[in-house]
């Protein structure tokens, strides 16, 4: 490996270092009253790292690939129902369902870009089909016994490590970093190979691209797929973390708009825009139901959703490449 | 290396490319020519692949490709230019030319080193920057640079001369000739008679959709319907006058 090469994977080991350094971190933060005790930290950073994954996911085909999805919902709630159903009634070992759920987000990526880009379909076109995936997915799920119908699917407490259920909250933490570690690692992977460069280049211009001998319908049913297991991943990872999934958290409209919120604010098309958009959505949002709490003696409801349509209104505005996009220019690049 | 046989192409009533037979030679530079709206353009469409004819076929090395997928021509060895340059314009100048080279170079270190090569050959240099900062003569070399990198037989360039200014047209010439001279066939569609004249040995003349004319470019000047063609009817009569007189 050159020292080129490694140049290229130096700022993601930095970060994923000082990510997993974070826990040393934790009774400074809650001396300092930021935190009421480390659970809250853990399931903050937890519920950020979840997010982070399935914005990492809709980043590969929505990033990368400029295929607009707003039902990521459909990908996430697979992987959440699959790990949830496949313990509960098939007696699934969490270690096998994971991949299995991310088998099967995958799957149903692969057919939704099936019919969607056989179709041609493109821009708000292909933004409106997911959609309308998504909500069909989430009504079925509302309706059908395996699924628990509208009650939803509680997976038993069972702390164990052959559970992936763990008593130490760091434990859960550290699990989740290792999937956002390896989608680091595997997005720059992406953006150095042959397929990355021509998904890029089907997002950029489609006719230039067939010119050049891209098969254009290929590389955006491999890119969803890919994109549909990450997402998968974030959904079970949810269910394994609290250990209960309904229709609504499942296959809802707000996973989906987390999933491109994140990346559209800290960066599309980045390695580290999810991550960084992940951390500023839900971070703002956190710091603004706290702050209002502490001000009316009362939450709320909405507030963090006032403050994502405020970010989302400044970045578009000064920063139209994300924040990633502003540290650059302010850092000379 | 290229036969077109009775291609034609309907849009409704409209025909748009109609009846049209040509040949390429392999290793030569064939020119297309004909005034606006002759349907050239139509032409390469249908050739490339972008669209499928209403009639006819094209044989490219003896095969028959008619109706196969742009995609699929490019990996046979047949590369176009567009007209309206695509340039991806988020990406840098050597981004974008490896995208052709990744094509034939599956691995990122030799397509970069090929797109570097290209680069060069084309005489674009300062690589890093984004292709959006391009001036036109730049964005033409890059269409060329592109097309160039997917490592053609047959290269079909549509107009990449065009808005060009006479000594950007010389300092391009060369390096058309060049990629002849290092054995790559070459169907042109160009609006500058100068490089017409300098670089075709073979020119196809269309107008309303149909071939009028043929033969070496001074052949093909001196045919009076395709004078009539670019300048109204009776102009070539009134040349001749004009020429006899003065």
């Amino acid at each position: 490996m050159s020292s080129g090469t490694f140049a290229a994977y130096r700022p993601i080991l930095i970060a994923i270092a000082a990510l997993a350094a974070l826990p040393l971190a934790v009774p400074l933060l809650v001396g300092a009253g930021l935190f009421a005790g480390p659970n809250t930290f853990y399931n903050l950073m937890i519920f950020i790292l979840i997010i982070t994954l399935a914005a990492q996911g809709w980043n590969i085909a929505g990033g990368y690939g400029g295929q607009f999805s707003f039902g990521h919902a459909a990908f996430f709630g697979t992987g959440a129902y699959a790990q949830a159903v496949l313990q509960t009634r098939y007696g699934v070992n969490a270690w096998v369902a994971l991949p299995l759920a991310m088998a099967l987000g995958g799957l149903v990526g692969a057919l939704i870009g099936l019919l969607a880009f056989r179709a041609r379909l493109r821009g708000s076109y292909f933004a409106l089909v997911t959609l309308a995936f998504a909500e069909v997915f989430r009504i079925l799920a509302n309706a059908t016994p395996i699924t628990g119908g509208a009650a939803g699917t509680l997976v038993p407490l069972r702390i164990g490590f052959g559970q992936m259920q763990f008593d130490a909250p760091a434990a859960f933490f550290y699990l989740a970093l290792a999937f956002v570690a390896v989608v680091l690692i595997l997005n720059r992977l992406l953006e150095r190979s042959r397929f990355g460069a021509w998904l890029v280049a089907v997002r950029e211009n489609e006719d230039a691209a067939r010119a050049l001998g891209v098969d254009t319908l290929t590389v955006k049913l491999k890119a969803i797929t890919l994109s549909a297991a990450v997402t998968a991943v974030a959904g079970a990872l949810y269910t394994q973390k609290f250990l209960y999934v309904d229709a609504n958290i499942a296959y809802g409209a707000w996973i989906s708009v987390e999933a491109l919120l994140a990346p559209i604010v800290g960066g599309i098309g980045t390695v580290f825009g999810p991550l960084i958009g992940a951390v500023a959505l839900i971070g703002l949002g956190e710091a603004a139901k706290t702050v209002i709490h502490a001000a009316f003696g009362s939450a709320v409801p909405g507030v963090d959703l006032v403050v994502y349509g405020l970010l989302l209104v400044v970045v578009i505005a000064f920063a139209p490449r994300g924040l990633i996009g502003l540290l650059r220019t302010r850092g000379g690049r | 290396m290229l036969e077109v046989q009775g291609l034609t192409k309907r849009f409704g009533g409209l025909v748009a490319v109609s009846d049209v037979s040509l040949t390429v030679p392999e290793g030569s530079i064939t020119g297309l020519i004909g005034p606006n709206g002759a349907g050239k353009t139509t032409l390469f469409t249908l050739i490339s692949g972008f669209q499928t004819p209403s009639a006819g076929r094209v044989l490219f090395a003896g095969a028959d490709i008619t109706g196969r997928t742009p995609e699929s021509l490019a990996v046979l060895g047949i590369a176009r230019t567009f007209q309206i340059v695509q340039p991806f314009a988020g990406l840098s100048v050597l981004e974008n030319i490896a995208v052709g080279a990744y094509l034939r170079c599956p691995h990122r270190a030799e397509a970069m080193a090929h797109a570097e090569a290209v680069a060069d050959r084309v005489g674009l240099t300062d690589l890093g920057r984004p292709a959006s900062s391009l001036t036109v003569a730049g964005r033409k070399r890059l269409e060329l640079a592109r097309a160039l990198a997917t490592g053609p037989r047959l290269l079909l360039l549509d107009e990449v001369l065009a808005g060009l200014n006479p000594s950007e047209i010389r300092d391009i010439v060369p390096v058309i000739r060049s990629i002849r001279e290092s054995g790559v066939t070459i169907l042109m569609i160009e609006h500058v008679m100068q490089a017409v004249m300098s670089l075709c040995e073979h020119v196809h003349v269309l107008a309303n959709g149909r071939l009028i004319g043929a033969g070496t470019p001074a052949e093909v000047v001196g045919n009076p319907a395709v004078v009539e063609a670019y300048l109204g009817h009776g102009a070539a009569g009134r040349l001749q006058k004009g020429a006899s007189h003065g």
